[in-house]
């Protein structure tokens, strides 16, 4: 099977979920409406009392609201992969003369796909609440590429519940620690202000070394560190997911 | 090479259970066999092995004249799988999963191959409708349409009139036939008998993992002792053959 054949074949299953995501626009939508919601509670109930150093409170908790959105939308790549495995597809794409690759490829990209207009979408709100950047070209491609790899590694990693889960509960249960993991990190409030050891884990976990970097490219400021930090957390977690997202491909349906 | 299908001693078991316990058969180009057996006897597992989703243990088999454990490419080339749960996309429309099909399986003209198929399988009416609002019937006849895409030489159909109406089943039947008529090879499981003394050349029983009869209906009938002649001459039905080599209790082989 050459390469050509599995860009060929992949291109075709692109086309063939996207199609699914435009015909349940409510999947993109619903992926958008829950980070606007806190987006609203947060800027607009609980940031008056917390205290981020001068900074708009929107522009601070933007960041860390992109994340959350990617985690749950990934959610509904895992629900689509699941309905190709339980009404058997899959099986039918997989007796056929298909690049191997190709099913989860389509699915991939799709997700990429739906999660950035989903992001799109919250940035837009973002900008009605005040939300403002004087980033340049290269910062904004900065923030969508890190945005895109963090896709990437969630979407890969939302692939294994999608081919094993048994029912649908299953499948959507698995981005929940996913959505949860921004509120332990400086996605919301600065690390400083937590005790000790939650201080430690907010610190040292990918999402705060992620939201620091897009906060920095957004606003200008050096991103230091935090910029290679964030890139290897995600390349790290990507190699990881794929690895397994592909060995339980091979498990699963063989 | 006459034979389109040609298994022998293949073995397939799950821990301590052979579900497959050295399965011989051979299908000659452009016949239709039918594998009977009671629920669990193994019947989709042989059928997933010969389309390249399962692994034998052992034995060999070869479809279309392509090893499928060597070659699965080439036989995923030669074949088409219709399973037992009918596999279609239901947000596609009918015409859609047909299009689709037809490109992955490279062909050029796709509109007019599923316009045809449409036509063939009465689905032009519906041809524009998303497939969620087909009825049992329908899916089924789109499923086994989607299966025909490409012309593929050898048809598996497990149990493809399982829950369906009586005139779907019919339905079904006449595209079996016309099918062989068209020298395509078709293996047919079923739980059936009188679906199998309607469409088979041959007629293959399946039991605790072995063949354990195989041949033509009049040959299979040759098993029981003749009709006795009595006021009223009866030839005894398939069932009958069926339950006489299988032992009346109807042990399913677990």
């Amino acid at each position: 099977m050459s390469a050509g054949h599995a860009v060929r074949d992949t291109r075709r299953l692109v086309g063939r979920s996207l199609r699914h995501v435009l015909r349940s626009p409510d999947t993109i939508i619903t992926t958008a409406v829950t980070p606007i919601a806190m987006l609203l509670l947060f800027v607009y109930v609980l940031g008056g009392a917390i205290d981020v150093g001068g900074a708009e409170y929107v522009t601070y908790l933007l960041p860390g609201i992109l994340l959350i959105t990617v985690a749950s939308g990934v959610a509904y790549t895992a629900f689509r992969l699941f309905t190709d495995v339980s009404t058997g597809i899959v099986e039918r794409f997989r007796s056929m003369a298909i690049a191997r690759s190709a099913l989860l490829w389509g699915h991939v990209v799709t997700s990429v796909v739906a999660n950035l207009v989903s992001v799109v979408l919250v940035v837009l709100v973002a900008l009605l609440m005040g939300f403002r950047s004087g980033a340049g070209v290269l910062a904004w491609l900065a923030v969508a590429g890190i945005l895109v790899l963090f896709t990437l590694a969630l979407t890969w990693l939302a692939v294994v519940p999608g081919l094993t889960a048994t029912t649908v509960d299953g499948v959507s249960g698995f981005s929940y620690p996913l959505v949860f993991l921004p509120f332990v990190s400086s996605a919301f409030v600065p690390t400083e202000s937590m005790p000790g050891p939650v201080r430690w884990f907010a610190e040292h976990q990918p999402v705060t070394s992620i939201v620091d970097a897009l906060r920095a490219l957004l606003t200008e400021q050096p991103v230091g560190s935090a910029g290679w930090t964030a890139v290897a957390w995600c390349l790290g977690l990507l190699v990881v997911a794929y690895v397994w997202a592909v060995r339980t491909y091979r498990r699963t349906v063989s | 090479m006459t034979s389109a299908i040609a298994v022998a001693g293949l073995r397939k078991s799950y821990g301590d259970h052979a579900v497959l316990d050295g399965v011989d058969l051979d299908v000659p180009r452009g016949t239709v066999l039918a594998l009977l057996g009671s629920n669990g006897a193994g019947k989709t597992t042989v059928v997933r092995i010969l389309s390249t989703l399962l692994r034998a243990d052992g034995g060999t088999a070869t479809v279309n004249g392509f090893d499928v454990a060597g070659q699965p490419e080439q036989v995923r080339g030669s074949i088409s799988l219709t399973g037992q749960f009918a596999a279609v996309d239901q947000v596609l429309t009918g015409r859609e999963n047909l299009v689709l099909m037809a490109r992955l399986r490279h062909l050029d003209d796709a509109g007019r191959v599923a316009g045809d198929l449409l036509t063939r399988f009465d689905l032009t009416d519906a041809a524009d409708r998303r497939v969620a609002t087909y009825s049992g019937g329908m899916r089924r006849r789109l499923d086994i349409a989607m299966s025909l895409v490409g012309d593929p030489p050898v048809l598996f159909l497990d149990e493809p009139t399982t829950g369906l109406d009586p005139q779907s089943r019919t339905a079904v039947w006449a595209t079996v036939r016309e099918l062989a008529g068209s020298g395509t090879t078709v293996l047919l499981t079923t739980q059936y008998l009188d679906e199998a003394e309607q469409l088979a050349d041959r007629i293959a029983i399946l039991h605790r993992g072995r063949i354990i009869v195989e041949g033509t209906l009049a040959e299979l009938r040759r098993l029981l002792p003749p009709a006795t002649v009595e006021h009223v001459e009866k030839q005894s039905t398939l069932e009958e053959v069926f339950l006489a080599v299988v032992g009346s209790g109807g042990q399913a082989g677990r």
